[in-house]
């Protein structure tokens, strides 16, 4: 197994700031913004993209976080993981959300997502942001912000580190040797 | 047609001589001819190879159930005395707990005509005390004797009435026949499938306790004396039994007791499922019916204090209450579940663990199962005495074998001990000097 | 056995729930983080979700229970899963003969899961042996065990204390014929509570009355017994009555009723000794008046009716692991 960093601590911190604006940019602003990280590692990254936003706008945005267990079309699959409870304790009609997680890849997490929120309300919009997009789309699914494309091959693994996780921040790469 | 065997460099045990020694054996037209170390094959005589194997007198089996007439379905005499000659029988007492009972004439002759057609062993009757083993009317007690019945029980059912059972045993005194008292007290087993105990706390089952059985042992052995009559416990479960029965013996009431290879060998958590351990968490293959008998199988002391019974010589006699059931007799909640395994064929491998982890001798052992048996039933069988019939057992003490209950010529299949590892196997029996398995 | 051990399990080790006493404490913990996902979905205005779409789970009940019928069928609902229901009076002795057939039925509609209730001890055990592609959810056999009732009552001590773990339980009355107290003895010591049993000693199992109990290795090693009420409950936690039927008057185990009501009723009088932030439970239906009082049993203290919605919840939590959950291999 060879392991290589592609992203370190600092890059992914200007990832962000750089999502934060983005954000505001295309929304003209935090108004009526709502955060919405996945479990796990897509909650502390919506935290994060809400703190930036309030240092520029001095405003805070609504966060929640949302478990798509419940969701998934591959339960008979692959086992389940744990679930984590959902917690958007704001009214998300007619707001637009924002969906944070670590990384896209075949797009069926996000579609899941996308069926939990319409349980819970009817957003004006739904938007995507994440991390890293490592291509191999299965769905009709893009991100509207993302922090870095890696062209990867499946047999790769990438795994996103988060301080609030792991204990720092980083961004690695696995391959099997082949 | 004649049957002469020569059963060649065998160890010959046979405890009504106290024999054990390595010699031929000569069987004559069916009849036990001579036992000298060196016999010369007599003309029109088959060998039996028995070097490295033990030969004893046929096992004697107090208490067993065929069935038959009413419920074939369950075994039939035909093989259920087919399971008894693999398991080294030659003799059988039939229980009369059949459909109709064995409660008169007709049913027991009916028995006895089966038995001349189909057995291949020698099967004796035992009768009903009470007429359709109802513990109301007494059975027509001597005229059942005479057609030779060993005994009179309700098996499968206690006489519950101390009024009845007393008139059974005076009675019964005076035609010098026993009557076999299965000993339980429904105030106290009714509604019950096992042992009472820890396990079956944590199965939440109604649990028979000891004493379900002991009062009524206690109560019989006292109508014995009051009577004068002879009361024979069935299948001895408990240690208070066996300390009334002690006591009874020492006062001379004329008490006796059978066990059986199950009460022996195995406890109850074997209601569990294949475990040792009552404390681990349950598997699915807790609630095991096949290990659903009556008097059930108890906890770990009383197994102990029945051995000890064995040695000691509280306990007369080992009898197997092979008791066989249809598999949907079984395939069912253990509350539903009919009582009883079939045993004929697994006895005597289970009962060689006793003499393999020293707890008895291989002579006793032989001993509870063919001198003292022939003994309780005053008949001229269990001994390979010069002139007696040629009822043989030869066994291999080392042979080990697993029990496969699809194997099994009894029709019932319900053992507790599928899948056991057993050693000492029944390698032939004679009966009347014919090979018979 | 560490308490805060991370849950790296993503589902509990077993394809049946049929006891607790096969449940670790890192399976009960996780049955509750489920659970919390559970009670956010039934807070919500749709409640719905389609995690069990396609999957069939079957409601076998040969004993009439309204509440732990419904419970399961709407659990199973909310999860998308179509649930069938079948039942059958449990008058007729006979029945474990039609529970073969019955079962090897279900084993031919592929039924995902199956919760059964059963008058006889076991029963669910015997499905279990009958049918290997399906998760058998034991929902009260015989005088054996419930276990999604004491899962529930689990949960709830945990929402209301914070932790079960050293918590003094009180458990009154009918231990002999409870399934829900034979399940909850084996949570509640799985999850390390400090239990105490209370009644007459005619309706307590008599081998816990035994020595044996107090073998080094007995699972039960640790629970007192106390024939006292009023000394059991000092410093109490946790009340937990049980159902007193008027049949164990019948048979022996009682003088009468109001003898009973006396010496172990729970009344709100006898509420004070216990601590003063003590809650009350009762797996219910209730006798008020014989073994609870009805001030008691409503009172602010109680937590009986707030189990109803939790009880939905643990049901989905239960039913979504072993449906979605990899049970092809025990972990030890």
């Amino acid at each position: 197994m060879s392991v290589k960093k592609i992203q370190t601590d600092v890059q992914m911190k200007r990832a962000l700031t750089r999502i934060s604006h983005e954000i505001l940019e295309r929304n003209s602003g935090a108004k009526n913004l709502i955060l919405v990280g996945m479990h796990s590692r897509g909650v502390p990254l919506a935290f994060r993209i809400r703190k930036l936003i309030s240092s520029y706008e001095g405003q805070t945005v609504d966060v929640g976080s949302l478990d798509i267990g419940l969701y998934r079309d591959d339960i008979s699959e692959k086992p389940q993981a744990t679930m984590k409870p959902t917690d958007i304790s704001v009214d998300i009609n007619e707001r637009i959300v924002v969906l944070v997680d670590d990384v896209l890849y075949t797009g069926r997490s996000i579609r899941a997502a996308m069926d939990a929120i319409k349980d819970l309300g009817r957003p004006s919009q739904i938007q995507l942001a994440v991390l890293i997009d490592r291509g191999h789309r299965e769905l009709p699914i893009r991100a509207d912000y993302v922090g870095k494309n890696v062209p990867t091959s499946k047999e790769e693994d990438v795994k996103v580190k988060l301080a609030e996780v792991d204990g720092l921040d980083e961004v690695v790469i696995s391959s099997p040797i082949t | 047609m004649a049957v002469n065997v020569l059963i060649k460099g065998g160890r010959i045990i046979d405890p009504s001589q106290s024999i054990d020694e390595i010699s031929d054996l000569l069987v004559t037209d069916g009849i036990i001819t001579e036992i000298k170390t060196s016999i010369d094959r007599p003309r029109n005589s088959e060998v039996f190879d028995a070097q490295g194997k033990i030969v004893c007198p046929g096992f004697i089996d107090l208490h067993c159930h065929l069935r038959e007439p009413g419920e074939e379905y369950k075994e039939t005499i035909e093989t259920g005395t087919a399971a008894a000659a693999a398991g080294g029988f030659t003799t059988v007492c039939a229980m009369p707990n059949t459909v109709p009972a064995m409660d008169n004439q007709s049913v027991v002759e009916y028995v006895i005509k089966k038995a001349k057609e189909t057995a291949q062993i020698r099967v004796l009757p035992i009768g009903s005390v009470t007429i359709g083993r109802k513990g109301k009317q007494l059975s027509e007690m001597s005229e059942l004797a005479q057609l030779g019945v060993i005994g009179f029980s309700d098996d499968g059912d206690p006489v519950e009435d101390p009024n009845i059972m007393r008139q059974a045993l005076s009675y019964s005194a005076g035609l010098n026949l026993p009557i076999i008292n299965h000993c339980e007290v429904s105030a106290l087993a009714d509604g019950a499938s096992m042992n009472e105990g820890w396990v079956s706390n944590r199965l939440g089952l109604k649990g028979m306790p000891n004493s379900a059985e002991e009062i009524m042992v206690a109560r019989d052995l006292s109508l014995a004396e009051l009577t004068g009559g002879h009361i024979h416990i069935a299948h001895a479960s408990t240690m208070g039994t066996l300390n009334l029965i002690k006591a009874a013996k020492a006062r001379g009431i004329r008490g006796t007791c059978e066990v059986t290879p199950h009460h022996l060998t195995l406890s109850e958590t074997l209601v569990m499922g294949p475990t040792e351990d009552s404390f681990v968490p349950l598997s699915p293959d807790a609630y095991d019916t096949n290990a659903k008998v009556n008097p059930p199988l108890r906890n770990q002391s009383d197994v102990r204090s029945m051995v000890e019974g064995l040695r000691d010589g509280t306990i007369d006699v080992i009898a197997t209450d092979h008791a066989p059931h249809n598999q949907v007799d079984k395939m069912t909640t253990f509350q539903d579940a009919a009582f009883g395994i079939s045993v004929l064929e697994t006895a005597f491998g289970s009962l060689m663990t006793l003499v393999d982890n020293g707890h008895i001798d291989i002579n006793t052992l032989i001993k509870k199962l063919t001198a003292d048996p022939a003994k309780f039933l005053g008949m001229d069988i269990g001994s390979l005495k010069k002139g007696s019939s040629a009822d043989i057992t030869v066994f291999d003490p080392c042979e080990t074998w697993i029990v496969n209950s699809q194997t099994f010529l009894s029709k019932g299949k319900n053992t507790p001990i599928e899948g056991i590892l057993l050693k000492g196997k029944i390698k032939a029996t004679f009966f009347k000097g014919r090979k018979i398995y | 056995m560490t308490t805060n051990e991370p849950n790296t399990r993503n589902s509990i080790r077993h394809k049946h729930i049929l006891d607790l006493d096969e449940l670790n404490r890192s399976d009960i913990e996780l049955i509750f983080e489920n659970t919390d996902s559970m009670m956010e979905v039934l807070n919500r205005g749709i409640r719905k979700v389609p995690a069990l779409r396609g999957k069939t789970i079957i409601t076998l009940f040969y004993e009439s229970s309204t509440r732990t019928r419904v419970s399961f069928e709407q659990a199973g609902k909310i999860l998308s899963a179509d649930v069938i229901n079948v039942s059958s009076d449990g008058s007729s002795s006979k029945k474990g003969e039609s529970l073969y057939n019955t079962a090897l039925t279900l084993q031919a509609m592929k039924a995902d899961a199956v919760v059964i209730r059963h008058q006889h001890s076991g029963a669910g055990y015997f499905l279990a042996q009958q049918m290997d592609s399906t998760s058998i959810i034991n929902a009260g056999d015989g005088m054996h065990a419930h276990p999604t009732q004491s899962l529930l009552d689990l949960y709830t001590i945990k929402k209301h204390l914070g932790t079960i773990s050293s918590k003094k339980v009180v458990i009154v009355g009918d231990l002999l014929y409870s399934r829900v107290a034979r399940s909850n003895l084996w949570g509640l010591t799985t999850m390390g509570a400090n239990i105490v049993l209370c009644g007459p000693k005619t309706l307590l199992p008599q081998d816990f009355l035994d020595s044996r109990l107090r073998e080094t290795n007995h699972p039960f090693r640790d629970i007192q017994i106390e024939e006292n009420i009023d000394t059991a409950l000092e410093g109490a936690d946790v009340v937990m009555t049980l159902r007193l039927q008027s049949e164990r008057q019948k048979a022996g185990h009682l003088p009468s009723l109001r003898e009973y009501s006396r010496r172990f009723g729970v009344t709100s009088e006898r509420l004070k000794i216990a601590k003063p932030n003590a809650i009350i439970m009762h797996p219910g239906p209730m006798n008020e008046g014989i073994e609870i009082e009805s001030d008691v049993a409503h009172g602010p203290q109680s937590v009986i009716e707030s189990q109803v919605t939790t009880g939905v919840a643990i049901r989905m939590a239960v039913l979504y692991d072993l449906i979605t959950g990899n049970h092809s291999e025990k972990e030890s």
